[in-house]
C-alpha cells in the first residue's frame, strides 16, 4: 500500500507511465459511469430483466423534482440524519475522551458501549417506537445511537493512542492537565475523531433510510416503500440513486474537512 | 522559582562546594516484573553543580534515561531523594527543560507554535512572548522556517526546534535524553557545536544522556560512566579540556586519551555481582 501513496514526489517515475497513455482517473471514472448507464439501458431495452431504463427513471426524477416531492423527502431524511448525527457525535467526543483518559470511566462505560455496538441500531426501532411514539423522536434516536456508537470507539482509540512523549513534552513545559487535554490530546486525537465521524455518518445515513422503511410519513425510505405498494419501480430507482448521491456528497465533505484539519500528519 | 540563590553568575561552575543544582541521593528505582522486582537504578548518588555540563554515558539498560526522567519529575524514585536547588522534585516544571530523543514536537503546530507552547503557559504579555520565541528560533537558526510544520523539517531541524522550545521558557536546567542519537554524524557534530556555543553564552546546568563516548567527552566537564544490571555509577571521569572546544581539540591526543579512558570504562566493565 505504501508504494502507491507518494506519486507527487517522483515526477521521473510518472513520466514513463504517461508514455503508456493512461488517461487521468477522473476521465476513467466518467467513462465507467457512461458505460454503466449504457449497459443499464441495453439490459432494460432488451427486456432481459424487468427494470425501467435510464430514460424513464430520468423523467420520473424530473417529475418528482418538479412537484417538489423529491426535495421534500430528501430534506426530511437529511434533517433526521443531521440531527441524530450531530447529537451522537457531540456526545461521543466527551464520552470517548472520558473513557480514554480515566480508567475508572473506561471500566464503567466500556461494557455498555461494547454491548450496544453488537446490537444493530435497527433492532432498537420496535422498542423505540413503543417507548417514544411514531413521530420523529424514535427515528432520530436510532440514528443518534448509530452515530454515537461508531464515533465513541474512534474517540476512545484516539485518546489512548496519543503519543506518550507528546504528553510528557507538554508536562515538562509546565502544562496543567486541562491544557494537556485541550492542546495536546484533542488535536492529537483529531484524525481518529474524523474517521469516527465518517463511519458514524455512513451508519446514520444507512439507518435513516431503513428506519423510514419501517415507519414514516415522508422521507426517501418512505417514498420507496410507498412506491413498492404501487409497483412504481422508477420511483424506487430515483430514491436509491438520490440516497447514493447524497451519501457520497456527505462523505466527500467530511473527507475535505479531514484533509483540512489533519494536514499536519506525516503520511507514510 | 529559585532565582537569587546563586549570586556568582559569572564565575561558572567551578565551585562545586556550593549547593549542587541537581542532587541524587542514594536513589533506587525498581520496576515490578512477574518474577520479582527489576532494579533499574541501585543507590545512585550524583551532584551536578550550578551551570555545570555533565554527560552520562553507559550501556543500554544502565538506567541513564531513568535518571534523567527523575530529574525531570516524570518518574519518581523508589527510594532515596532527587533534589533540585535543595528541594525534592515532585513533578515536572518549566525551570527544568527536557529535550527528548524523539523530538516530541507537536506536529499540528508550526515551529513558532511549538516554541510558543511553553511561553503561552506563562503570564508574559504577548509582545514579550513573541520576542522570546523569535530569539529562541534565531538561536537555533530556524528563523526562515518559523512558519513551517514539523513534517517539512529534517531530523536535525526538528531537534533544533525542540531545543528552541526548551530555551524559550528560559530554564535553569536542561535535561537532554540522547538528543542527537537519531541524527547523522555530520548533523550531530554541528548540533554539538551549536549547543556548546549557546551554553557558553547563556550558561545553564546541563545533564546530557548519550551512548556516544566521543559526544560525552567533547561536551562535558565531567563524564559519568554508568554500569548496567543493576544500573549504577561506575566511575566519573573529569574532562580537563578548556572551553570553547573546537575541531582541533577533538583531534588532539589529549582528547583521545580521555576518550579512550571513558571508552574502556564503558565497554570493559567488571560484571558486578553477575558471576555470583
Amino acid at each position: 500500500m505504501a508504494v502507491i501513496t507518494a506519486p507527487d514526489k517522483t515526477p521521473a517515475a510518472t513520466a514513463p507511465r504517461q508514455g503508456r497513455r493512461i488517461p487521468p482517473p477522473l476521465l476513467l471514472n466518467l467513462l465507467a459511469l457512461v458505460l454503466g448507464v449504457a449497459v443499464w439501458a441495453i439490459v432494460a431495452a432488451t427486456g432481459l430483466v424487468d427494470v425501467p431504463g435510464p430514460l424513464s427513471v430520468g423523467s420520473r426524477a424530473l417529475d418528482l423534482l418538479g412537484d417538489g416531492t423529491l426535495a421534500e423527502d430528501a430534506l426530511a431524511s437529511l434533517r433526521r440524519v443531521l440531527l441524530g448525527f450531530v447529537l451522537g457525535t457531540l456526545l461521543a467526543v466527551p464520552v470517548g475522551f472520558l473513557m480514554g483518559w480515566y480508567p475508572l470511566a473506561r471500566g464503567l462505560l466500556e461494557p455498555y458501549v461494547q454491548f450496544f455496538r453488537t446490537v444493530p441500531p435497527l433492532a432498537i426501532i420496535p422498542l423505540a417506537i413503543v417507548l417514544m411514539g411514531i413521530d420523529e423522536t424514535p427515528k432520530v434516536f436510532v440514528i443518534f445511537l448509530a452515530a454515537f456508537l461508531s464515533s465513541v470507539v474512534a474517540a476512545f482509540q484516539g485518546v489512548i493512542g496519543v503519543d506518550r512523549t507528546l504528553i510528557d513534552a507538554a508536562r515538562v513545559l509546565g502544562a496543567p492537565d486541562r491544557v494537556i487535554f485541550l492542546k495536546v490530546v484533542i488535536p492529537a486525537a483529531t484524525p481518529f475523531l474524523l474517521v469516527g465521524a465518517r463511519i458514524g455518518l455512513g451508519a446514520a445515513w444507512g439507518t435513516v433510510v431503513a428506519a423510514e422503511l419501517i415507519a414514516a410519513d415522508k422521507g426517501l425510505g418512505y417514498e420507496m416503500m410507498h412506491a413498492q405498494t404501487y409497483y412504481d419501480i422508477p420511483t424506487i430507482f430515483v430514491g436509491l440513486i438520490t440516497i447514493g448521491v447524497i451519501g457520497l456528497l456527505m462523505d466527500r465533505l467530511l473527507l475535505l474537512a479531514e484533509r483540512r484539519l489533519t494536514g499536519w500528519q506525516e503520511r507514510r | 522559582m529559585s532565582t537569587g540563590t546563586s549570586p556568582n553568575r559569572s564565575s561558572g561552575a567551578r565551585d562545586r562546594t556550593a549547593r549542587p543544582k541537581i542532587s541524587f541521593r542514594d536513589v533506587v528505582k525498581t520496576f515490578p516484573l512477574k518474577d520479582g522486582d527489576f532494579t533499574a537504578l541501585d543507590r545512585v548518588s550524583l551532584d551536578v553543580g550550578d551551570r555545570e555540563f555533565v554527560t552520562v554515558v553507559g550501556p543500554s539498560g544502565c538506567g541513564k534515561s531513568t535518571l534523567l526522567n527523575m530529574a525531570a519529575g516524570l518518574v519518581g524514585p523508589s527510594a532515596g531523594q532527587v533534589l533540585v536547588d535543595g528541594a525534592p522534585v515532585t513533578g515536572p516544571g518549566p525551570e527544568r527543560g527536557v529535550i527528548f530523543q524523539q523530538y516530541a514536537l507537536f506536529p499540528w503546530l508550526t515551529v513558532r507554535g511549538n516554541v510558543e507552547f511553553g511561553l503561552k503557559l506563562t503570564s508574559l504579555p504577548a509582545e514579550e512572548r513573541t520576542r522570546r520565541a523569535d530569539h529562541a528560533i534565531e538561536l537555533v537558526g530556524l528563523t526562515d522556517f518559523a512558519d513551517a510544520l514539523p513534517k517539512t523539517l529534517s531530523g536535525g531541524m526538528k531537534q533544533r526546534c525542540a531545543i528552541a522550545r526548551a530555551y524559550a521558557v528560559d530554564p535553569e536546567v536542561l535535561l537532554m535524553d540522547e538528543p542527537f542519537g537519531a541524527l547523522d554524524a555530520l548533523t550531530r557534530v554541528q548540533l554539538q557545536d551549536q549547543l556548546l556555543s549557546t551554553w557558553t553564552r547563556e550558561r545553564r546546568t546541563v545533564l546530557f544522556i548519550t551512548h556516544d563516548v566521543d559526544e560525552a567527552v567533547y561536551l562535558a566537564r565531567r563524564v559519568v560512566v554508568m554500569a548496567a544490571r543493576p544500573g549504577r555509577i561506575h566511575r566519573i571521569v573529569e574532562v580537563d579540556l578548556p572551553y570553547p572546544r573546537t575541531e582541533e581539540l577533538r583531534l588532539s591526543p589529549e582528547f583521545a586519551r580521555i576518550r579512550n579512558e571513558v571508552w574502556t570504562s564503558v565497554y570493559h566493565q567488571q560484571p558486578a555481582g553477575s558471576a555470583a
